[in-house]
């Protein structure tokens, strides 16, 4: 799991069986020093966040886990909206 | 399994509903000496691990689903140990 921002959404009107109705959002990963970690990726949506949030994700086959019905074809899914995060001076 | 030091805690109302109650990290890889090794990432704790600790974390899917029997777990990482000591021979 991991730290991300969402930048924005993406509408997709074809999409694969299964993908209907998730909601999809550009997040740029974040260290927890809010530094970017790589580029922007696309993720599935479960907790109704919103451009602009910190959020956190999970990837690979937990994704897919982490929806409703399970084994849609997604490599990332926002699973928290991060109300705060202490990390003190690290 | 990789080292890593936990930074911090971080907070969430909104999220899936399998991290109800469960304690998440910031944790950042170290190398054998301490130092930083990459990015950091979350992983939930279940050994009480606090911060300033450095912890063992498995980072794969399938160790997690292994210790939590719930499924369709949307968890990839876990804190499984706190260390005390690491010794490298020459």
């Amino acid at each position: 799991m991991y730290l991300g921002r969402v930048m924005g959404t993406v509408v997709a009107q074809q999409k694969y069986e299964g993908l209907e109705g998730v909601k999809l959002l550009v997040v740029q990963p974040l260290n927890h020093r809010y530094e970017p970690t790589g580029d922007p990726i696309v993720a599935a949506d479960t907790v109704r966040a919103g451009p602009g949030e910190l959020v956190y994700l999970t990837h690979a086959r937990e994704a897919a886990l982490a929806l409703d019905p399970s084994f849609v074809p997604v490599d990332a899914s926002i699973i928290g909206i991060v109300d705060s995060m202490d990390t003190k001076k690290r | 399994m990789k080292l890593c030091r936990v930074m911090g805690t971080v907070v969430a109302t909104a999220k899936h509903p399998v991290y109800e109650g469960r304690k998440l990290l910031v944790v950042q890889p170290v190398d054998e000496q301490g130092r930083e090794q990459g990015h950091s990432f979350l992983a939930v704790d279940r050994v009480q691990a606090g911060e300033g600790d450095l912890v063992l974390v498995n980072s794969e899917g399938n160790g997690a689903r292994q210790l939590i029997p719930i499924e369709r777990l949307p968890i990839r990482s876990l804190i499984l140990g706190i260390v005390d000591q690491v010794d490298i021979g020459r």
